[in-house]
């Protein structure tokens, strides 16, 4: 797993002159181990963030109203700043998600993290085609 | 003349020290330390005993899954050891995190003896670890109730 990344490091701003003085970026994690989840949880509230934490891909799309036909109606005032998601999860994968979260028009400018212990680089890289592929060809 | 504090907190750092030097815990382990304050200062005992449990419920379903002769689903297993492997990572358990890798290979070439043995291995490794993080957390209290403060060991 990854080593405990103080905010600076993430690069995302927490900067109080861009947010309403009470608000927290909001990231939602997915991850199918209970150890993983609580060590997230834990490290994005060190770090001053909403954490919002599911046990897998079909909860995650779940929870942004993506699961059915409904494509999120209502759910564009759910704010997210960032998904973190593991990579290998059984059922659905991160990669399987973060497609889904990429088709929706919703939520695909949400930076989705992928996170994994194994080499997953050359996997990755067929969603950069695809990604562009969706930006160009829709 | 050492105090009880003084003495508790040099054996706290040397037994600390010893696990990572003798290979049981790795950075991973400081990582989580660095996670625990004075709002949440049972953080790496919650996590340590959740993964505890993983680890009994998972090998658990490798033990079943390599009891059944003629018929071993050996992706099954592999499945099972590569969730473990995840989570002993997650918590720096350095030792079971090793066996998990040679008992993935066994799960990938099918060996069900090596699987058997690795089996054996990964559940001996885990309760000595168990042992020796409660033994540390015993001696955290320890220093509490004597009324000192839990040093801070650099590795």
């Amino acid at each position: 797993m990854a080593e405990v990344m103080r905010p600076e490091k993430l690069d995302i701003s927490n900067d109080t002159a861009s947010l309403a003085s009470q608000e927290l970026l909001h990231v939602l994690a997915v991850d199918d181990s209970i150890v993983d989840r609580k060590f997230i949880e834990r490290l994005l509230r060190v770090s001053s963030c909403k954490v919002t934490v599911v046990d897998s891909a079909t909860r995650a799309l779940q929870y942004l109203g993506l699961d059915g036909d409904n494509s999120s109606v209502g759910y564009q005032d759910l704010k997210i700043n960032l998904i973190m998601t593991d990579y290998s999860m059984p059922g659905m994968t991160g990669y399987e998600l973060l497609k889904k979260i990429k088709e929706s028009s919703v939520f695909r400018e949400i930076p989705v993290v992928i996170m994994s212990s194994e080499n997953i680089l050359p996997r990755i890289d067929r969603y950069v085609l695809f990604s562009y592929y969706l930006n160009h060809h829709h | 003349m050492d105090t009880l504090v003084a003495q508790l907190q040099r054996q706290f750092r040397d037994y600390t020290i010893s696990l990572y030097h003798q290979g049981f815990l790795d950075d991973q382990f400081t990582e989580l330390k660095k996670l625990q304050d004075e709002c949440s200062p049972d953080f790496v005992a919650e996590v340590v005993s959740l993964f505890f449990e993983d680890c009994e419920k998972l090998i658990g379903n490798m033990a079943r899954a390599l009891d059944q002769t003629g018929n071993v689903d050996f992706n099954l297993v592999g499945s099972s050891v590569h969730q473990l492997k995840g989570s002993s990572s997650s918590v720096g358990a350095k030792r079971v995190k090793g066996l998990c890798v040679t008992f993935k290979e066994c799960c990938d070439s099918q060996n069900f003896e090596g699987c058997v043995r690795c089996l054996q291995q990964v559940d001996i490794e885990y309760k000595s670890l168990k042992a020796k993080l409660q033994d540390l957390f015993s001696l955290e209290q320890q220093i509490v109730q004597a009324g000192g403060r839990i040093p801070q060991v650099d590795i």
